[in-house]
């Protein structure tokens, strides 16, 4: 795959705080990479950096190997979408999808056919002429983004874009956001902190925590083989268990939650001289029931609390002492057999779905 | 209910009578066929029409127009440069700078008057134009500065990332995006600094000469030898001016939406 962006060992100090700390990073060709990670992590920062409203302390930025880390935006083959949208209110659609064709000097009418097509793109057509106080939150978001693709940049930054939207517009977007992105073929560098968008639109993500990378990965490898503690506890929900580690035996090991429960781990992640695992389980893949199951990995608990979720039951399960499991299961809160405060069940975790973010 | 409204409306219309009776009073007065403004002997033209005759009080006008033009030109100029500056760089001493900016705004103008004075007069510059729109323009800058300061308030940092991101160097964001953003704040601005130096009597009398003299001054003058209904007549176009600018300034505002 070819490289789009590279990014050497780059680090952003405010003072004596570095916001990006010595990122190496390199973003494919045609990608659709997002910068995850709650607020204040540094990916706002990163995308500053990529856009040439900040200059790096240290290290290098090169798009497609031309180095930029000097390079003021307006030199730069790279455009943002903002989270405000920074709509010129001063101008029509039409005056500021057109803005960076005026300011680049392209010919009369070259500038008409590109406008036409880019508002045909976003599905603006016959709102050429509207004032920005005219449009709606959605509108004007098309309007931010026809206004940066019609200057064909090698890559869109998008800043949070769709954090101002309601639910379901809000998911729509994503969806059409990805479309969009997979028929342009253009590099799309995305910023958010909510980590289901993520999930739904990116190729790959890059986790952010305290100005590094936590991981890199597809959706599912970060969702499933979380690298660390942070990464499967921001992604997704997960239930994070220090765990002493018994014995092993070969492909698995044996590990204790707590006082009694035992489970059964692969030991391909464990390194030998390591004598605790924190372990993550995905609340929905402890399987619960209330007649013992005939499985491994399985122990008695009783329903502290139910919480209704709409298409899923939260249920927290006191297992012993001190741990308790969140668990996700189907909502069956309407039928006889629905799980209530106070039953005794049974909960069963197979194998593969227990994964070791960290080991000491 | 009714009687606390009764005695407010009754207040208002007597604040707004002790406002404007004076004035009313003087453009009845413009109207008046007497020499004497206590009786009303009948309505004429007559003064307005001694005003477009009276030469001195017409090359004042003019006088009075180009200072004006001059100092809110260089007004806003300063200004909106001023103000941006201060927005967007951070200098040390910047509060130091700005405190500054405001003081010709407080300092009276006859101390402002006479310290121009004394400054002209060192450095030798000769009085006359020149030095009237100088000074001018020392008291309206501020005003101009604080109406675009208070519009870069509300102004989104992203919106001048936003031109620079569509390839506009810094001037050019500057001038195509962040102007027509401040436009608003200008023209405010400007009216206000406009309006100032038309009326302006005290620095000017320190700092022009005998040809650059302002219609204030030559109506100053004027009333010393005694009161003449041209000043009322004169005072009614400057009403009716002033009103029609503000009118002006507020379809701006509103076109501007």
């Amino acid at each position: 795959m070819e490289t789009m962006v590279e990014l050497r060992g780059v680090t952003k100090r405010f003072g004596t705080v570095a916001a990006v700390d010595a990122v190496d990073l390199q973003i494919r060709k045609g990608e659709f990479l997002t910068l995850l990670g709650p607020s204040g992590c540094g990916k706002t920062t990163l995308l500053r950096l990529l856009a040439g409203f900040e200059m790096p302390t240290s290290g290098q930025i090169l798009i497609e190997g031309r180095d930029v880390s000097d390079t003021p935006p307006y030199r730069r083959d790279v455009n943002q979408v903002f989270q405000s949208y920074a709509i010129f209110p001063h101008l029509t659609v039409e005056g500021n999808i057109s803005f960076g064709l005026k300011m680049r000097h392209l010919p009369r009418d070259e500038q008409v056919q590109r406008v036409a097509e880019a508002t045909e793109l976003v599905s603006l057509k016959g709102l050429e002429k509207r004032w920005p106080h005219e449009l709606s939150g959605g509108q004007r978001q098309r309007v931010a983004l026809a206004r940066a693709l019609v200057c064909r940049p090698k890559v869109l930054l998008l800043d949070e874009p769709l954090s101002a939207l309601d639910a379901k517009l809000r998911h729509a977007m994503q969806l059409e956001l990805k479309h969009l992105q997979r028929q342009l073929g253009i590099t799309f560098v995305f910023v958010t902190h909510d980590q289901e968008e993520a999930l739904i639109m990116s190729d790959r993500i890059a986790v952010i925590s305290r100005g590094r990378i936590d991981q890199l990965g597809t959706a599912t490898e970060i969702y499933h083989s979380p690298a660390s503690a942070f990464t499967a506890d921001f992604i997704g929900e997960a239930n994070l268990l220090d765990s002493a580690i018994l014995a092993r035996n070969g492909v698995t090991a044996q590990v204790r939650m707590a006082e009694g429960v035992e489970v059964t781990v692969r030991a391909s992640a464990l390194r030998p001289e390591s004598t605790r695992a924190l372990l993550s389980v995905r609340p929905e893949k402890i399987y619960i029931t209330r007649t013992k199951p005939a499985k491994d990995n399985t122990f008695k608990g009783v329903i502290e609390e139910e919480v209704f979720r709409g298409a899923m039951d939260e249920l927290r399960i006191r297992v012993a002492g001190k741990l308790e499991l969140m668990a996700m299961v189907a909502n069956e809160s309407a039928h006889e057999h629905a799980w209530h405060k106070g039953d005794t069940v049974y909960c069963a975790i197979h194998t593969d779905d227990i994964v070791v973010v960290e080991q000491k | 209910m009714a009687r606390v409204n009764a005695l407010f409306g009754g207040w208002t219309v007597l604040v707004l009578a002790f406002f404007y009776a004076p004035i009313v009073l003087l453009v009845a007065y413009s109207f008046n066929s007497s020499r004497l403004n206590i009786v009303w002997e009948g309505f004429t033209l007559k003064w307005y029409g001694m005003l477009w005759r009276d030469n001195r009080l017409i090359a004042a006008l003019e006088n009075s127009v180009l200072v004006a033009l001059a100092a809110t030109s260089l007004a806003v100029v300063v200004g909106t440069a001023g103000a941006w500056l201060i927005h967007r760089y951070r200098y040390g001493g910047i509060r130091t700078i700005s405190t500054l900016a405001f003081i010709p705004m407080v300092v009276p103008e006859i101390i402002m008057g006479i310290s121009l004075l004394v400054f002209f007069k060192t450095t030798g510059v000769a009085l006359g134009y020149g030095t009237v729109i100088i000074a001018h323009t020392t008291f309206c800058f501020p005003f101009v500065m604080a109406a675009v300061q208070a519009r870069l308030a509300g102004l989104d940092p992203s919106l001048e990332e936003a031109a620079l991101d569509l390839g506009a160097t810094p001037l050019k964001a500057f001038w195509y995006v962040i102007v027509p953003y401040l436009m608003p704040g200008i023209v405010s601005g400007a009216l206000m600094a406009f309006a100032l130096s038309m009326d302006e009597l005290i620095v000017t009398y320190f700092t022009s000469s005998s040809a650059s003299a302002t219609l204030p001054l030559r109506i100053y003058g004027m009333a010393k030898v005694g009161l003449n209904p041209m000043i009322n007549a004169l005072s009614t176009i400057f009403i009716v001016a002033t009103i029609l600018l503000l009118l002006a300034s507020e379809s701006v505002k509103r076109l501007r939406r």
